[in-house]
C-alpha cells in the first residue's frame, strides 16, 4: 500500500512538469500577444514590455525559468494583465472564494443528489421515483447560467432577502446564491448515476440472498447495497470535487465573487500567460491528488480491490 | 442600577448624542448651488471589468482611470465641460512658441501622509514613465507629448533623467517640447502624467498600491481593494481641497454581466450602471426618465477597407469604396439596432470633438434613396460584376447584427456578397493587423479631445491604419496641422479628402447610455471624454 502510494506521487511530478510544458507552448501558439491592443505599441515601448516580463527568450529558456522558480521559490510569476498582482496572490485571493463555494455545493450536491438517487431506486417506479428522476432532470436541463440570473430575480430583485453578488469575505448570505447556482447540474448526475446503481446492486444475488434471509429493508439498503452502489459515484466526484472547488467561470461572473475560476477564460483571452499557467497547475494537481484519493476509498469500499 | 449598567447607560447616551451630532453635520446643504443634502454620502458604481493596475503610469484602461483620477491629482484637471481647470497647478505660461511650458504649484497640495507635493515629484513621475525599466504600455503617450528626449529615453539610448521636465524650485515646474504642441496642458489631466510618492514606490515596489501602502494626493484614499470584486476610496483629509468633497466614500463593484448589472441597479445596490443592455435604452429611458441618460462618447465605429494587395482588388477602385459606402443606411443601424442615442457617421472624426467644425461631406447630405441610387451608379460605372468581400469582426452580438444588415444592403442593392467571419479579440487584432481580409470591424476612441487623434490614424505611417490607406496629400496636411495656428481648417480639408477618396467607410459615432440615480448630482454631462470627478458629485435629500 505504501509503496503503491509513493509510486503514485512519484508519477505525479512527470505529469505535472508535461502538463506544463504542453500549456506553455500551446498558450505561446495562440495568436496575438500579452501586450497587443487596439493601438499598436512603438517598436520600443514593446521592446521594454518583453525584455521585462522575459518574452524577449527563446521559447525553451522562458520554460526552463518559469520551471525553475517554482521549483526554487514557488513563484508562480507577475500577472501580464493585473500588473499589481502576482499569481500567487490571486490565487491566494481567489482560491479560497471557491474552494469555500465550491465545497458547500459539493457538500449540498452529494447530500440530496445521493438521497434522491438511493429514495427513488429504492421505490422504483413508484411516485417518489418519478418525482426524484424529474427533479433531477429539470435541475440537469436548468444549467448555472439559467439558474444564476432567475436566483437573482427572485432574491434580490422580488423578495429584497439575498444581495445580488459580491463576496464580503464569505458573509453566508452572498455564499447562499453561488451555492445552489453551481450545485444543481451535479446534484442532478449524481442522483442520476446512484439511482441507476442502486438499481443495480438491488437487482444483485448477494441482495436477494439477503432478502431471502428476511432482513428488514433498512438494513439491506443501508447495511449491504450502500457500499457497492457508491463505486460508481465516487469515481464522479472525484473529478467533479476538483471541478467544483476550482469555481466557475459563470458563478464568478455573474455573482461578481472574485473567485478564481474566472480566470480560466479572461486569462485565456488576456493572454495573461502566467495567470493561464497558475490555475491550470492548480487544477492538474488537484485532479492528481484527488484521482489518488478516490483510488484509495475504492480499498476501503471494496475489499476486491488491492493494490 | 450598578456602576457598569450606569457606564454602559452614559456611553450609550453620548455615542446618540456624537451620532445625532455627525448627522447634523453632514446633512446640511451644498455650499454653492444650496441644495439640501442627504445624510448619506456615498457613491456606489458598476465596473465592467477589474482594472489592471492603480499605478498611473502603467495604466492604460478606462476603469482604471476613473479611479486613479480620484486617487491622484495631476497639474490640470477638467471641468464638468471638459474644460482646464488648476489641479496640483494653479497656473502655467507657455513661452519659445508652444515648446516651453512653465507650471507653478499650489503649495497646499500635500501627500495622504502629509508630506508636501513638489515639483521633484511630478519630476520622478514622469522620468518614472519613460524609464525602460518600468516598461509601461503609455509610453507612447509620453512620446505624442513631444517631450526633450522621450523617445530616446524609451529607447535605452539616453537616461531618463535627461527627459525635457525639471523641477526649477519646489512649486515651479518646467516641460520642454521638442515641437510645438498647443493642447500639451491638456494631456496633463491623464493619469500617465500624474505625480506619485516616491518613498512609497521604493519602499514597497511592485505591491506600493496596495491598500495600506498606497500614498496619493487626490481628492481620495484607497481603502480596500479585492481583486474582481469591488474597492473603496474614501475622502482624503490631507488634499487640499478636502473642505469642498460631499462624497464620503465611493465603491466600485465589478460586474461583468451586464443583464445582471442591470437586476442589481434596480435592487438598488447601484448607483450608476454602464453601459446599458445593447438596445434597451429606449425602454429604460421610458420606464425611469430622470435615471436613464445618453452622452456622446469619442469614438467612432467604421469599417476598414484594405487598400494592399491582398485585398480584394475592387477595393483599390475609389468608385466600389464609394458604392460600398452610401449603399449602407446608418440611419437603419442606429435606429433600429443600437437605439441608444448614437449618430449615423458620413466621416471620420466624432462629431462632439472639441473645437472640430463638421465639413460639408456630399453624400452626407443625401438622402438615403439618392444615396442607394448614386451607390448603384457608382457600382456600375466601375465595371466590376460579381463581388465577394471576406468581411470580419472581433466577436459580439452587437457587431455580428450590424455586419448582418451591412452585407445584406451590400447584397440587395448592389449584388455584392459578403462572407462574414469572426474572432476573438487578440487574434481579430492579429488578423487585422495583417490585411487577411477585405473589410473589418473597427473602432477608434480619441486620446485626447482633438481631432489629430482621430486623423492622424490614416496617415500612412500609423501603426493603427490596418488598412495601409495612403495618401500623400492627407500626409502633408496632417504635419503642417501639428503647427498652424488653427488647425481646424486642416481638419476639415482632410475630411473632405477621406470623403472623396472614402478611406474608411465610417459609420456611427459613439454615445455612451447610463443610468444614475436622480438623486446624485454634479455629473459632468457635458464632458465628452466622460471623465467624472467623484469630489464634484453629491447626494440631495429626497
Amino acid at each position: 500500500m505504501i509503496v503503491y502510494l509513493l509510486k503514485r506521487l512519484a508519477v505525479a511530478i512527470p505529469t505535472l512538469l508535461v502538463l506544463i510544458v504542453v500549456s506553455y507552448v500551446l498558450i505561446y501558439a495562440a495568436p496575438g500577444g500579452p501586450f497587443d491592443t487596439e493601438r499598436v505599441l512603438p517598436p520600443e515601448v514593446m521592446a521594454n514590455l518583453e525584455r521585462k516580463y522575459g518574452l524577449d527568450q527563446p521559447l525553451v529558456v522562458q520554460i526552463w525559468r518559469y520551471v525553475v522558480s517554482i521549483v526554487t521559490e514557488f513563484d508562480f510569476g507577475p500577472s501580464f494583465q493585473y500588473k499589481d498582482q502576482t499569481v500567487n496572490e490571486i490565487i491566494r485571493q481567489g482560491f479560497p472564494v471557491t474552494l469555500t463555494y465550491g465545497a458547500w455545493a459539493f457538500a449540498v450536491a452529494v447530500l440530496v443528489g445521493v438521497s434522491l438517487g438511493i429514495a427513488a431506486a429504492v421505490r422504483h417506479n413508484s411516485f417518489l421515483d418519478y418525482l426524484a428522476v424529474g427533479v433531477s432532470i429539470g435541475a440537469q436541463v436548468l444549467p448555472n447560467f439559467v439558474m444564476a440570473p432567475i436566483l437573482t430575480l427572485v432574491f434580490t430583485l422580488w423578495l429584497g432577502w439575498l444581495p445580488g453578488g459580491g463576496w464580503q469575505g464569505g458573509q453566508w448570505s452572498y455564499v447562499v446564491m453561488p451555492v445552489i447556482a453551481l450545485s444543481t447540474s451535479f446534484m442532478a448526475s449524481i442522483a442520476r448515476i446512484s439511482r441507476s446503481s442502486m438499481l443495480e446492486v438491488l437487482n444483485s444475488d448477494f441482495i436477494r440472498t439477503a432478502r431471502a434471509k428476511g432482513l428488514p429493508r433498512r438494513r439491506i439498503v443501508f447495511g449491504h447495497a450502500l457500499k457497492p452502489a457508491m463505486l460508481p459515484v465516487i469515481s464522479f466526484l472525484g473529478p467533479a470535487f476538483v471541478g467544483m472547488i476550482t469555481g466557475s467561470v459563470v458563478i464568478d461572473v455573474f455573482f461578481a465573487t472574485g473567485g478564481i475560476g474566472q480566470f480560466f477564460v479572461n486569462s485565456a483571452l488576456n493572454r495573461d500567460y502566467p495567470v493561464i499557467m497558475g490555475v491550470t497547475i492548480l487544477t492538474g494537481a488537484l485532479t492528481v491528488l484527488f484521482n489518488l484519493l478516490v483510488d484509495l476509498l475504492y480499498v476501503w469500499i471494496d475489499p476486491r480491490i488491492r493494490y | 442600577m450598578t456602576l457598569t449598567s450606569t457606564l454602559k447607560a452614559v456611553v450609550a447616551t453620548a455615542a446618540l448624542v456624537l451620532a445625532a451630532g455627525i448627522q447634523v453635520q453632514a446633512a446640511g446643504t451644498h455650499p454653492a448651488t444650496g441644495e439640501a443634502l442627504s445624510d448619506n454620502q456615498t457613491f456606489t458604481y458598476r465596473l465592467l471589468d477589474q482594472f489592471p493596475t492603480l499605478d498611473p503610469q502603467l495604466n492604460e484602461d478606462t476603469s482604471g482611470y476613473h479611479v486613479i483620477r480620484d486617487l491622484f491629482e495631476g497639474l490640470l484637471n477638467q471641468d464638468a465641460n471638459g474644460d482646464l481647470v488648476p489641479g496640483v497647478a494653479t497656473h502655467y505660461a507657455a513661452s519659445d512658441n508652444n515648446t516651453t511650458y512653465t507650471f507653478t504649484l499650489r503649495e497646499d497640495a500635500r501627500w495622504s501622509n502629509g508630506d508636501a507635493v513638489t515639483a521633484h515629484d511630478f519630476v520622478y513621475a514622469w522620468r518614472r514613465a519613460v524609464d525602460p525599466a518600468t516598461a509601461s504600455p503609455y509610453g507612447w503617450y509620453i512620446e505624442l507629448t513631444q517631450m526633450v528626449n522621450a523617445g530616446e529615453i524609451l529607447a535605452g539610448e539616453k537616461a531618463p533623467a535627461e527627459l525635457g521636465a525639471r523641477a526649477i524650485d519646489d512649486y515651479t515646474f518646467e516641460v520642454r517640447l521638442d515641437e510645438p504642441l498647443p493642447y500639451f496642458p491638456a494631456m496633463t489631466t491623464y493619469a500617465t502624467l500624474f505625480p506619485v510618492h516616491r518613498a512609497t514606490i521604493e519602499a514597497h515596489g511592485a505591491q506600493w498600491t496596495a491598500p495600506g501602502n498606497m500614498i496619493s494626493n487626490g481628492a481620495y484614499v484607497l481603502k480596500e481593494m479585492v481583486l474582481n470584486e469591488y474597492h473603496t476610496r474614501v475622502k482624503n483629509p490631507m488634499y487640499w481641497g478636502t473642505d469642498n468633497v460631499i462624497i464620503d466614500k465611493v465603491t466600485g463593484l465589478v460586474i461583468n454581466d451586464v443583464n445582471q448589472a442591470l437586476t442589481r441597479y434596480r435592487a438598488g445596490e447601484l448607483d450608476h450602471l454602464e453601459p446599458l443592455p445593447p438596445g434597451q435604452y429606449p425602454a429604460l429611458k421610458e420606464e425611469l426618465p430622470d435615471e436613464a441618460t445618453s452622452v456622446p462618447r469619442l469614438c467612432s465605429y467604421y469599417y476598414t477597407l484594405n487598400h494592399t494587395e491582398s485585398g480584394n482588388p475592387a477595393l483599390r477602385d475609389a468608385r466600389v469604396r464609394k458604392a460600398l459606402s452610401m449603399a449602407i443606411d446608418r440611419d437603419v443601424i442606429v435606429d433600429q439596432l443600437l437605439k441608444g442615442g448614437q449618430w449615423p457617421a458620413y466621416n471620420f472624426t466624432h462629431l462632439k470633438t472639441a473645437g472640430f467644425r463638421m465639413p460639408d461631406i456630399a453624400y452626407a447630405g443625401l438622402s438615403q434613396s439618392e444615396r442607394d441610387a448614386e451607390a448603384k451608379r457608382l457600382f456600375g460605372e466601375s465595371g466590376v460584376g460579381d463581388l465577394t468581400l471576406r468581411l470580419i469582426y472581433n466577436t459580439s452580438e452587437s457587431h455580428k447584427q450590424i455586419a448582418t444588415v451591412i452585407g445584406q444592403m451590400w447584397k440587395q442593392k448592389l449584388g455584392v456578397r459578403t462572407k462574414l467571419a469572426n474572432f476573438e479579440w487578440k487574434t481579430y487584432l492579429n488578423i487585422r493587423r495583417n490585411q487577411e481580409f477585405d473589410v473589418a470591424r473597427s473602432a477608434w476612441c480619441g486620446d485626447y479631445n482633438e481631432a489629430s487623434t482621430f486623423l492622424d490614424l490614416l496617415t500612412t505611417t500609423h501603426g493603427a491604419n490596418d488598412g495601409r490607406y495612403s495618401n500623400e496629400k492627407v500626409d502633408e496636411l496632417m504635419r503642417a496641422s501639428k503647427t498652424a495656428e488653427d488647425p481646424s481648417a486642416i481638419y476639415v480639408e482632410v475630411e473632405r479628402l477621406l470623403a472623396d477618396d472614402m478611406a474608411i467607410v465610417p459609420i456611427y459615432h459613439y454615445a455612451n447610455t447610463f443610468l444614475l440615480r436622480a438623486d446624485i448630482k454634479g455629473w459632468p454631462y457635458n464632458n465628452v471624454e466622460n471623465n467624472w470627478y467623484s469630489r464634484n458629485l453629491y447626494r440631495v435629500a429626497n
